[in-house]
């Protein structure tokens, strides 16, 4: 019973929050409302007995994917409000039909399927941790150091795109020097 | 009531739909990076379930490797965006279009 409520409850807040953040015209509203609906899916995890991926999602991804979008939105014009799209109907009404096929037989297949048999069982007595720790350590151990390196380059990769021409400081300039700033820039990235 | 494999599944699909209505609609780049943050989010959600409902640990695996793309993904994404902004002062879809043939 009370996981039946909360699984509707978290799945009504969670699905408010990320039609609130695809349909709005503001850029904010958008990064407040889908840091919120991040937060009500690590609920879902630790309805599931996933502790330890609850703990991530909270910590990897509202506390560093939605800063960084925040930093990041600090370059950006976003006190405008967004333009939408006018595309192709016959694209759309394609592309939708073919999605929505995909994602009907994608769902079906693990309730069609009754003779799956566990790889890893979880094991009876041990936390969701150990557990996560012992099988990530031993039989993904390739993939994790994979994904380290990939964690690594995508570090270099931000800092060298983002981190050009971040010594200089537009409020200690004076409106002359701004300007020749800004020439200079444009020379230098086009 | 027992909340069964099917109501999660159900859920990560209507997320994905939601994901997917917003990476159509959008012109914004920085809106369509949210609308892939919650496709990949919905799939974490159907991940965990299969992986509790089966008692298998594989699919809470893969959603740790998905949330670690998730990241780097946003890392070099929004590095690019900024240097698109210092050039051309939008980053809008459209404007995109240098390449077309």
């Amino acid at each position: 019973m009370f996981e039946a409520v909360a699984f509707y409850l978290f799945a009504f807040l969670t699905i408010a929050m990320f039609y609130i953040t695809v349909t709005t015209s503001q850029a904010l509203y958008a990064l407040t409302a889908l840091a919120a609906g991040m937060i009500f899916i690590s609920a879902f995890f630790f309805i599931l007995g996933a502790d330890f991926l609850g703990a991530v999602q909270i910590i990897v991804y509202t506390g560093a994917v939605m800063a960084l979008y925040a930093f990041g939105m600090m370059f950006f014009d976003t006190t405008r409000d967004v333009k939408e799209k006018k595309s192709n109907k016959f694209v759309v009404v394609t592309l939708s039909t073919m999605i929505a096929v995909l994602v009907v037989a994608v769902v079906m297949v693990p309730m069609v399927s009754t003779n799956m048999e566990a790889f890893y069982p979880m094991i009876e007595g041990v936390g969701n941790t150990q557990t996560v720790g012992m099988v990530l350590f031993t039989k993904y151990l390739i993939p994790f150091e994979v994904a380290a390196i990939m964690l690594l380059v995508a570090m270099v990769s931000g800092i060298v795109l983002a981190g050009k021409k971040m010594d200089a400081s537009l409020t200690l300039m004076s409106n002359n020097e701004i300007d020749e700033h800004e020439e200079k820039n444009k020379k230098v990235l086009s | 009531m027992i909340i069964g494999l099917n109501h999660y599944l159900v859920l990560s699909a209507i997320l994905f739909a939601i994901g997917l209505i917003g990476v159509m609609r959008r012109k914004n780049l920085l809106l369509l990076f949210f609308a892939t943050e919650i496709l990949l989010n919905s799939v974490n959600i159907a991940f965990a379930a299969i992986s509790h409902y089966y008692g298998d640990l594989t699919g809470q695996m893969f959603a740790f490797f998905v949330i670690a793309i998730a990241a780097s993904e946003v890392a070099v994404g929004l590095g690019l965006l900024i240097i698109w902004f210092k050039r051309h002062g939008n980053i809008d879809l459209d404007n995109i279009a240098t390449m077309k043939g």
